[in-house]
Protein backbone atom coordinates (compact mmCIF):
# COMPACT_ATOMS: atom_id res chain seq x y z
CA UNK A 1 0.00 0.00 0.00
CA UNK A 2 1.40 3.40 -1.00
CA UNK A 3 0.06 6.33 0.99
CA UNK A 4 -1.19 9.48 -0.69
CA UNK A 5 -0.06 12.59 1.20
CA UNK A 6 -2.78 14.09 3.34
CA UNK A 7 -4.60 10.81 3.82
CA UNK A 8 -6.44 11.28 0.53
CA UNK A 9 -8.39 8.26 -0.61
CA UNK A 10 -11.28 7.29 -2.82
CA UNK A 11 -14.72 7.39 -1.23
CA UNK A 12 -16.03 4.12 0.20
CA UNK A 13 -12.61 2.91 1.30
CA UNK A 14 -13.91 2.02 4.77
CA UNK A 15 -15.64 -0.97 3.17
CA UNK A 16 -12.44 -2.94 3.88
CA UNK A 17 -12.37 -1.82 7.52
CA UNK A 18 -15.11 -3.94 9.11
CA UNK A 19 -16.31 -2.27 12.29
CA UNK A 20 -19.00 -4.73 13.38
CA UNK A 21 -16.62 -6.06 16.02
CA UNK A 22 -17.10 -2.86 18.04
CA UNK A 23 -20.67 -3.98 18.84
CA UNK A 24 -21.80 -4.97 22.33
CA UNK A 25 -25.54 -5.28 21.62
CA UNK A 26 -26.88 -6.70 18.40
CA UNK A 27 -30.19 -5.65 16.79
CA UNK A 28 -32.53 -8.50 15.88
CA UNK A 29 -35.79 -8.21 13.90
CA UNK A 30 -39.09 -9.71 14.94
CA UNK A 31 -40.64 -9.93 11.45
CA UNK A 32 -44.07 -10.71 12.93
CA UNK A 33 -44.20 -7.18 14.33
CA UNK A 34 -42.47 -5.31 11.46
CA UNK A 35 -44.78 -3.18 9.26
CA UNK A 36 -42.03 -2.28 6.70
CA UNK A 37 -42.19 1.41 7.64
CA UNK A 38 -38.50 1.86 6.70
CA UNK A 39 -37.61 4.11 9.65
CA UNK A 40 -34.75 1.80 10.67
CA UNK A 41 -33.22 2.03 7.22
CA UNK A 42 -33.58 5.82 7.11
CA UNK A 43 -32.16 6.40 10.57
CA UNK A 44 -29.24 3.97 10.59
CA UNK A 45 -26.10 6.16 10.71
CA UNK A 46 -23.93 3.45 9.19
CA UNK A 47 -26.07 2.28 6.28
CA UNK A 48 -26.19 -1.14 7.96
CA UNK A 49 -29.91 -1.74 7.36
CA UNK A 50 -30.36 -3.36 3.98
CA UNK A 51 -33.71 -3.70 2.16
CA UNK A 52 -34.79 -7.18 1.06
CA UNK A 53 -36.83 -8.12 -2.00
CA UNK A 54 -39.84 -8.97 0.16
CA UNK A 55 -40.02 -5.42 1.58
CA UNK A 56 -38.57 -6.33 4.96
CA UNK A 57 -35.05 -5.39 6.06
CA UNK A 58 -31.98 -7.13 7.39
CA UNK A 59 -28.85 -5.97 9.22
CA UNK A 60 -25.36 -5.89 7.80
CA UNK A 61 -23.50 -7.11 10.88
CA UNK A 62 -20.11 -6.39 9.28
CA UNK A 63 -20.67 -2.69 9.94
CA UNK A 64 -23.52 -2.39 12.51
CA UNK A 65 -21.91 -1.01 15.67
CA UNK A 66 -24.97 -1.74 17.80
CA UNK A 67 -25.87 1.89 18.49
CA UNK A 68 -29.52 0.92 18.97
CA UNK A 69 -31.09 3.88 17.19
CA UNK A 70 -33.18 1.53 15.03
CA UNK A 71 -34.56 -0.32 18.08
CA UNK A 72 -35.23 2.91 19.92
CA UNK A 73 -37.10 4.48 17.01
CA UNK A 74 -39.05 1.44 15.78
CA UNK A 75 -42.76 2.33 16.27
CA UNK A 76 -43.73 -1.34 16.58
CA UNK A 77 -40.90 -2.45 18.91
CA UNK A 78 -39.95 -4.96 16.25
CA UNK A 79 -36.20 -4.70 16.95
CA UNK A 80 -34.65 -6.03 20.12
CA UNK A 81 -31.05 -5.38 21.24
CA UNK A 82 -29.48 -8.59 22.46
CA UNK A 83 -26.11 -9.03 24.10
CA UNK A 84 -23.38 -10.21 21.71
CA UNK A 85 -22.18 -13.66 22.70
CA UNK A 86 -19.50 -15.86 21.23
CA UNK B 1 22.32 40.37 2.06
CA UNK B 2 19.27 42.35 1.03
CA UNK B 3 19.46 43.46 -2.59
CA UNK B 4 17.11 45.92 -4.25
CA UNK B 5 17.77 46.18 -7.99
CA UNK B 6 16.68 49.40 -9.77
CA UNK B 7 14.60 51.04 -7.09
CA UNK B 8 11.81 52.69 -9.06
CA UNK B 9 10.64 55.65 -7.03
CA UNK B 10 7.77 56.33 -9.44
CA UNK B 11 6.28 52.97 -8.55
CA UNK B 12 6.53 53.57 -4.82
CA UNK B 13 3.63 54.62 -2.64
CA UNK B 14 3.40 55.36 1.06
CA UNK B 15 1.14 52.64 2.45
CA UNK B 16 0.33 51.09 5.78
CA UNK B 17 1.90 47.67 6.35
CA UNK B 18 -1.52 46.03 6.52
CA UNK B 19 -2.57 47.60 3.22
CA UNK B 20 0.69 46.42 1.66
CA UNK B 21 -0.10 42.86 2.72
CA UNK B 22 -3.73 43.08 1.58
CA UNK B 23 -2.55 44.35 -1.82
CA UNK B 24 -0.10 41.49 -2.06
CA UNK B 25 -2.86 39.00 -1.29
CA UNK B 26 -5.04 40.61 -3.96
CA UNK B 27 -2.22 40.30 -6.50
CA UNK B 28 -1.93 36.59 -5.66
CA UNK B 29 -5.58 36.13 -6.73
CA UNK B 30 -6.98 34.00 -3.91
CA UNK B 31 -10.23 32.10 -4.46
CA UNK B 32 -11.35 32.02 -0.84
CA UNK B 33 -10.54 34.39 2.01
CA UNK B 34 -11.89 33.58 5.44
CA UNK B 35 -10.88 35.54 8.50
CA UNK B 36 -12.09 36.90 11.80
CA UNK B 37 -10.91 40.37 12.84
CA UNK B 38 -8.55 40.72 15.79
CA UNK B 39 -6.12 43.47 16.74
CA UNK B 40 -3.55 44.10 15.24
CA UNK B 41 -4.53 42.00 12.20
CA UNK B 42 -7.81 43.87 11.60
CA UNK B 43 -6.64 46.31 8.92
CA UNK B 44 -5.51 43.51 6.62
CA UNK B 45 -8.92 41.85 6.53
CA UNK B 46 -10.71 45.20 6.39
CA UNK B 47 -8.67 46.18 3.36
CA UNK B 48 -9.35 42.81 1.72
CA UNK B 49 -13.02 43.19 2.49
CA UNK B 50 -12.95 46.60 0.79
CA UNK B 51 -11.21 45.13 -2.26
CA UNK B 52 -13.97 42.51 -2.42
CA UNK B 53 -16.71 45.13 -2.13
CA UNK B 54 -15.08 47.11 -4.91
CA UNK B 55 -14.91 44.02 -7.12
CA UNK B 56 -11.13 44.11 -7.27
CA UNK B 57 -10.62 40.42 -6.48
CA UNK B 58 -12.38 38.39 -9.18
CA UNK B 59 -13.38 34.77 -8.70
CA UNK B 60 -13.05 35.00 -4.94
CA UNK B 61 -15.35 34.26 -2.02
CA UNK B 62 -14.92 36.17 1.25
CA UNK B 63 -16.44 34.11 4.06
CA UNK B 64 -17.54 35.93 7.19
CA UNK B 65 -17.23 33.62 10.17
CA UNK B 66 -17.89 33.75 13.89
CA UNK B 67 -14.44 32.78 15.17
CA UNK B 68 -10.89 32.00 14.14
CA UNK B 69 -11.62 28.31 14.57
CA UNK B 70 -14.33 28.66 11.93
CA UNK B 71 -12.17 30.86 9.73
CA UNK B 72 -9.53 28.20 9.31
CA UNK B 73 -12.05 25.34 9.24
CA UNK B 74 -13.79 27.01 6.30
CA UNK B 75 -10.45 27.05 4.50
CA UNK B 76 -9.94 23.33 5.10
CA UNK B 77 -12.93 22.59 2.90
CA UNK B 78 -12.17 25.36 0.42
CA UNK B 79 -8.56 24.36 -0.06
CA UNK B 80 -9.49 20.69 -0.42
CA UNK B 81 -11.90 21.77 -3.15
CA UNK B 82 -8.93 23.25 -5.02
CA UNK B 83 -9.17 26.92 -4.05
CA UNK B 84 -6.20 29.15 -3.32
CA UNK B 85 -6.92 30.13 0.28
CA UNK B 86 -5.84 32.97 2.53
CA UNK B 87 -6.43 34.03 6.11
CA UNK B 88 -4.80 36.29 8.67
CA UNK B 89 -4.82 36.27 12.44
CA UNK B 90 -2.80 36.85 15.58
CA UNK B 91 -2.35 35.99 19.23
CA UNK B 92 -5.49 34.50 20.85
CA UNK B 93 -7.02 34.00 17.41
CA UNK B 94 -4.08 31.87 16.34
CA UNK B 95 -4.21 29.92 19.59
CA UNK B 96 -7.92 29.24 18.99
CA UNK B 97 -6.96 27.80 15.60
CA UNK B 98 -4.51 25.36 17.16
CA UNK B 99 -6.49 22.20 16.45
CA UNK B 100 -7.29 23.22 12.88
CA UNK B 101 -3.65 24.10 12.17
CA UNK B 102 -2.80 20.41 12.49
CA UNK B 103 -5.71 19.46 10.25
CA UNK B 104 -4.62 21.85 7.50
CA UNK B 105 -1.03 20.62 7.51
CA UNK B 106 -2.02 16.97 7.95
CA UNK B 107 -4.33 17.16 4.95
CA UNK B 108 -1.50 18.87 3.07
CA UNK B 109 -3.54 21.95 2.18
CA UNK B 110 -1.35 24.88 1.06
CA UNK B 111 -3.21 27.64 2.89
CA UNK B 112 -1.25 30.87 3.39
CA UNK B 113 -1.93 32.89 6.52
CA UNK B 114 -0.40 36.14 7.72
CA UNK B 115 0.35 36.16 11.42
CA UNK B 116 0.51 39.69 12.79
CA UNK B 117 2.60 38.76 15.78
CA UNK B 118 1.23 39.78 19.16
CA UNK B 119 1.72 38.71 22.77
CA UNK B 120 -0.70 36.19 24.29
CA UNK B 121 -2.95 36.59 27.33
CA UNK B 122 -2.93 36.60 30.31
CA UNK B 123 -2.22 39.37 31.21
CA UNK B 124 -3.97 40.75 28.15
CA UNK B 125 -1.62 42.65 25.89
CA UNK B 126 -2.16 43.65 22.28
CA UNK B 127 1.44 44.60 21.48
CA UNK B 128 4.11 42.71 19.63
CA UNK B 129 6.15 39.69 20.50
CA UNK B 130 6.51 36.25 18.89
CA UNK B 131 4.91 34.04 21.51
CA UNK B 132 1.80 33.37 19.40
CA UNK B 133 3.42 31.87 16.30
CA UNK B 134 6.34 30.28 18.16
CA UNK B 135 3.76 28.39 20.23
CA UNK B 136 2.52 26.86 16.96
CA UNK B 137 5.89 25.71 15.67
CA UNK B 138 5.14 21.97 15.77
CA UNK B 139 1.87 22.18 13.85
CA UNK B 140 3.51 21.39 10.50
CA UNK B 141 3.22 24.89 9.04
CA UNK B 142 6.09 26.61 7.30
CA UNK B 143 6.92 29.77 9.27
CA UNK B 144 8.59 32.77 7.64
CA UNK B 145 9.40 36.03 9.45
CA UNK B 146 9.67 39.41 7.74
CA UNK B 147 11.80 42.39 8.65
CA UNK B 148 9.83 45.21 7.04
CA UNK B 149 6.61 45.86 5.16
CA UNK B 150 8.10 45.43 1.70
CA UNK B 151 9.42 42.04 2.72
CA UNK B 152 6.13 40.81 4.20
CA UNK B 153 4.37 41.89 1.01
CA UNK B 154 6.82 40.02 -1.18
CA UNK B 155 6.90 37.08 1.21
CA UNK B 156 3.16 36.57 0.64
CA UNK B 157 3.72 35.67 -3.01
CA UNK B 158 6.75 33.57 -2.09
CA UNK B 159 4.70 31.70 0.52
CA UNK B 160 2.01 30.71 -2.01
CA UNK B 161 4.72 29.54 -4.40
CA UNK B 162 6.44 27.45 -1.74
CA UNK B 163 3.27 26.05 -0.16
CA UNK B 164 1.60 25.05 -3.43
CA UNK B 165 4.67 23.34 -4.91
CA UNK B 166 3.78 19.71 -5.54
CA UNK B 167 6.86 18.55 -3.63
CA UNK B 168 5.86 20.61 -0.60
CA UNK B 169 2.06 20.95 -0.16
CA UNK B 170 2.30 22.42 3.31
CA UNK B 171 0.54 25.47 4.69
CA UNK B 172 2.62 28.56 5.40
CA UNK B 173 2.51 31.35 7.97
CA UNK B 174 4.08 34.64 7.01
CA UNK B 175 4.82 36.51 10.22
CA UNK B 176 4.99 40.27 10.63
CA UNK B 177 5.38 42.19 13.87
CA UNK B 178 2.11 43.63 15.15
CA UNK B 179 1.86 47.44 15.03
CA UNK B 180 5.58 47.83 14.33
CA UNK B 181 4.95 46.57 10.80
CA UNK B 182 1.18 46.22 10.52
CA UNK B 183 0.42 49.85 11.38
CA UNK B 184 3.52 51.63 10.09
CA UNK B 185 3.32 53.71 6.92
CA UNK B 186 6.36 53.24 4.71
CA UNK B 187 7.26 53.80 1.07
CA UNK B 188 6.77 50.48 -0.71
CA UNK B 189 6.21 48.99 -4.12
CA UNK B 190 2.86 47.21 -4.00
CA UNK B 191 2.98 43.79 -5.66
CA UNK B 192 2.11 44.13 -9.32
CA UNK B 193 -0.52 41.73 -10.50
CA UNK B 194 1.04 41.01 -13.90
CA UNK B 195 4.44 40.25 -12.40
CA UNK B 196 2.81 37.99 -9.80
CA UNK B 197 1.09 36.13 -12.66
CA UNK B 198 4.52 35.55 -14.14
CA UNK B 199 5.98 34.47 -10.77
CA UNK B 200 3.19 32.42 -9.28
CA UNK B 201 1.63 29.61 -11.33
CA UNK B 202 -2.03 28.81 -10.72
CA UNK B 203 -2.75 26.23 -8.04
CA UNK B 204 -3.32 22.86 -9.69
CA UNK B 205 -3.89 20.25 -6.98
CA UNK B 206 -3.73 16.61 -7.94
CA UNK B 207 -6.71 15.68 -5.74
CA UNK B 208 -9.76 17.84 -5.10
CA UNK B 209 -13.06 17.49 -3.31
CA UNK B 210 -15.59 17.10 -6.09
CA UNK B 211 -19.03 15.48 -5.83
CA UNK B 212 -18.55 13.98 -9.30
CA UNK B 213 -15.46 12.13 -8.14
CA UNK B 214 -15.82 11.58 -4.39
CA UNK B 215 -12.64 11.51 -2.29
CA UNK B 216 -11.89 11.54 1.43
CA UNK B 217 -9.27 13.92 2.84
CA UNK B 218 -7.46 13.29 6.11
CA UNK B 219 -8.97 9.85 6.33
CA UNK B 220 -8.53 7.54 9.31
CA UNK B 221 -4.95 6.34 9.88
CA UNK B 222 -4.44 3.65 12.49
CA UNK B 223 -1.08 2.67 14.05
CA UNK B 224 -0.43 0.75 10.85
CA UNK B 225 0.11 3.96 8.81
CA UNK B 226 0.07 7.10 11.03
CA UNK B 227 3.87 7.21 11.39
CA UNK B 228 4.30 7.23 7.62
CA UNK B 229 1.98 10.24 7.22
CA UNK B 230 4.11 12.16 9.74
CA UNK B 231 7.26 11.04 7.92
CA UNK B 232 5.88 12.39 4.64
CA UNK B 233 5.17 15.77 6.26
CA UNK B 234 8.74 16.00 7.53
CA UNK B 235 10.01 14.99 4.09
CA UNK B 236 8.11 17.94 2.62
CA UNK B 237 9.63 20.26 5.23
CA UNK B 238 13.05 18.98 4.08
CA UNK B 239 12.08 19.74 0.47
CA UNK B 240 10.98 23.22 1.54
CA UNK B 241 14.53 24.07 2.64
CA UNK B 242 15.63 24.33 -0.98
CA UNK B 243 12.32 25.64 -2.26
CA UNK B 244 12.41 28.64 0.10
CA UNK B 245 15.81 29.61 -1.32
CA UNK B 246 14.58 29.08 -4.89
CA UNK B 247 11.41 31.10 -4.29
CA UNK B 248 13.54 34.01 -3.06
CA UNK B 249 15.93 33.97 -6.02
CA UNK B 250 13.13 33.53 -8.56
CA UNK B 251 11.40 36.47 -6.91
CA UNK B 252 14.56 38.51 -7.35
CA UNK B 253 14.75 37.60 -11.05
CA UNK B 254 11.28 38.99 -11.70
CA UNK B 255 10.82 41.74 -9.12
CA UNK B 256 14.42 42.71 -8.37
CA UNK B 257 14.10 42.44 -4.61
CA UNK B 258 15.90 39.93 -2.39
CA UNK B 259 15.98 39.59 1.40
CA UNK B 260 17.80 36.29 1.79
CA UNK B 261 16.31 32.82 1.49
CA UNK B 262 16.25 30.76 4.66
CA UNK B 263 18.54 33.27 6.34
CA UNK B 264 20.19 36.58 5.55
CA UNK B 265 23.58 37.78 6.75
CA UNK B 266 24.75 41.26 7.67
CA UNK B 267 28.43 41.96 8.41
CA UNK B 268 29.01 38.32 9.38
CA UNK B 269 32.10 37.65 7.29
CA UNK B 270 34.72 38.51 9.92
CA UNK B 271 32.32 38.76 12.87
CA UNK B 272 33.40 37.45 16.24
CA UNK B 273 29.99 38.05 17.75
CA UNK B 274 26.98 37.01 15.69
CA UNK B 275 23.53 38.11 16.81
CA UNK B 276 20.58 36.06 15.57
CA UNK B 277 17.05 37.42 15.38
CA UNK B 278 13.73 37.38 13.50
CA UNK B 279 11.29 40.10 12.49
CA UNK B 280 11.37 43.87 12.71
CA UNK B 281 14.06 44.01 15.40
CA UNK B 282 16.50 43.20 12.58
CA UNK B 283 16.44 46.86 11.53
CA UNK B 284 17.34 48.06 15.02
CA UNK B 285 20.12 45.50 15.26
CA UNK B 286 21.56 46.58 11.90
CA UNK B 287 21.70 50.17 13.15
CA UNK B 288 23.40 49.01 16.35
CA UNK B 289 25.90 47.00 14.31
CA UNK B 290 26.70 50.01 12.13
CA UNK B 291 27.50 52.01 15.28
CA UNK B 292 29.56 49.21 16.76
CA UNK B 293 31.44 48.60 13.50
CA UNK B 294 32.38 52.30 13.46
CA UNK B 295 34.03 51.67 16.81
CA UNK B 296 35.84 48.64 15.39
CA UNK B 297 33.73 45.97 17.06
CA UNK B 298 33.48 42.80 14.97
CA UNK B 299 29.75 42.20 15.26
CA UNK B 300 27.45 40.65 12.67
CA UNK B 301 23.82 39.66 12.30
CA UNK B 302 22.17 36.45 11.18
CA UNK B 303 18.59 37.09 10.23
CA UNK B 304 16.36 34.04 10.39
CA UNK B 305 13.66 34.24 7.71
CA UNK B 306 12.55 30.64 7.94
CA UNK B 307 11.91 29.31 11.42
CA UNK B 308 10.13 26.22 10.08
CA UNK B 309 11.81 24.49 8.37
CA UNK B 310 14.68 25.42 10.69
CA UNK B 311 17.72 26.26 8.53
CA UNK B 312 20.17 24.01 10.34
CA UNK B 313 22.86 23.79 7.65
CA UNK B 314 22.70 27.48 6.76
CA UNK B 315 23.12 28.49 10.41
CA UNK B 316 26.06 26.15 10.94
CA UNK B 317 27.79 27.56 7.87
CA UNK B 318 27.12 31.17 8.83
CA UNK B 319 28.32 31.00 12.44
CA UNK B 320 31.16 28.48 12.24
CA UNK B 321 33.96 31.04 12.50
CA UNK B 322 32.42 33.25 15.17
CA UNK B 323 33.45 33.32 18.82
CA UNK B 324 30.00 33.79 20.35
CA UNK B 325 26.51 33.37 19.00
CA UNK B 326 23.73 35.47 20.52
CA UNK B 327 20.14 34.49 19.67
CA UNK B 328 17.59 37.16 20.53
CA UNK B 329 14.07 35.99 21.27
CA UNK B 330 10.73 37.73 21.53
CA UNK B 331 9.34 34.61 23.19
CA UNK B 332 10.03 32.36 26.14
CA UNK B 333 9.55 28.67 26.75
CA UNK B 334 8.36 28.88 30.34
CA UNK B 335 10.08 26.22 32.39
CA UNK B 336 13.28 26.37 30.35
CA UNK B 337 13.92 30.12 30.66
CA UNK B 338 14.92 30.36 26.99
CA UNK B 339 13.47 31.59 23.76
CA UNK B 340 12.95 29.11 20.94
CA UNK B 341 15.69 30.50 18.70
CA UNK B 342 18.22 30.06 21.52
CA UNK B 343 17.18 26.47 22.22
CA UNK B 344 17.16 25.47 18.58
CA UNK B 345 20.42 27.16 17.73
CA UNK B 346 22.13 25.29 20.53
CA UNK B 347 20.52 22.08 19.29
CA UNK B 348 21.71 22.60 15.72
CA UNK B 349 25.32 23.24 16.80
CA UNK B 350 25.43 20.27 19.16
CA UNK B 351 26.91 17.00 17.83
CA UNK B 352 28.99 18.97 15.32
CA UNK B 353 32.62 20.05 15.30
CA UNK B 354 31.46 23.63 15.90
CA UNK B 355 32.00 24.39 19.55
CA UNK B 356 31.25 27.88 20.69
CA UNK B 357 29.26 29.57 23.42
CA UNK B 358 25.61 30.34 22.64
CA UNK B 359 24.04 32.88 24.97
CA UNK B 360 20.40 33.84 24.56
CA UNK B 361 18.66 37.09 25.40
CA UNK B 362 14.91 37.47 25.65
CA UNK B 363 13.74 40.93 24.83
CA UNK B 364 10.81 43.05 23.75
CA UNK B 365 8.05 40.88 25.21
CA UNK B 366 4.55 42.34 25.19
CA UNK B 367 5.73 45.13 22.92
CA UNK B 368 8.46 46.58 25.13
CA UNK B 369 10.55 48.93 23.05
CA UNK B 370 13.93 47.58 21.94
CA UNK B 371 16.56 50.29 21.88
CA UNK B 372 19.93 50.40 20.17
CA UNK B 373 21.46 50.87 23.63
CA UNK B 374 19.95 47.55 24.76
CA UNK B 375 21.50 45.79 21.76
CA UNK B 376 24.82 47.46 22.58
CA UNK B 377 24.68 46.21 26.16
CA UNK B 378 23.90 42.69 24.87
CA UNK B 379 27.03 42.90 22.70
CA UNK B 380 29.04 44.06 25.74
CA UNK B 381 27.91 40.97 27.63
CA UNK B 382 28.67 38.76 24.64
CA UNK B 383 32.22 40.13 24.56
CA UNK B 384 32.68 39.06 28.17
CA UNK B 385 31.46 35.59 27.23
CA UNK B 386 34.05 35.47 24.43
CA UNK B 387 36.79 36.39 26.89
CA UNK B 388 35.85 34.45 29.99
CA UNK B 389 33.11 31.95 29.16
CA UNK B 390 29.42 31.70 29.94
CA UNK B 391 28.08 33.00 33.21
CA UNK B 392 24.37 33.06 32.37
CA UNK B 393 23.18 31.02 29.40
CA UNK B 394 19.87 32.78 28.85
CA UNK B 395 18.29 35.84 30.42
CA UNK B 396 15.99 38.79 29.87
CA UNK B 397 17.85 41.75 28.42
CA UNK B 398 15.29 44.32 29.49
CA UNK B 399 13.94 43.12 32.85
CA UNK B 400 12.88 45.86 35.27
CA UNK B 401 14.09 44.41 38.53
CA UNK B 402 12.74 47.35 40.49
CA UNK B 403 9.19 46.16 39.73
CA UNK B 404 9.68 42.71 41.23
Amino acid sequence: MTLLPGGVCKAGSTIVNKTGGWRTFKPVYDYDKCVKCKLCELLCPDMSVLPRDDGYFEFNYDFCKGCGICANECPKDAISMTLEEK
Amino acid sequence: MTVIRDLDKDKMVVAEGSYTVASAVKACKPNVISAYPITPQTHIVEDLSQFMADGEIPNCEYINVESEFSALSALVGSSAAGARCYSATTSQGLELMHEVLFNVSGMRLPVVMTIVNRAVSAPINIWNDHQDSISQRDTGWIQLYAEDTQEISDMTAQAFKIAEDKDILLPAMTCMDGFILSHVHEPVELLESDLVDEYLPSYEPEYVLDPKNPMSFGAFADPESYTEFRYLQQQSMDNAVKKIEDAATEFYDIFGRYYGGLIDEYETEDAEIIIMAMGSVIGTIKDAIDKLRDKGEKVGLLKIRSFRPFPVEAIRKAVKDAKVVVPIDKNISLGLNEGALCTETKACLYNTSINMPVVGFMIGHGGRDIRISTIESIVEQAKKVADSGIEVESQYADLKEEML
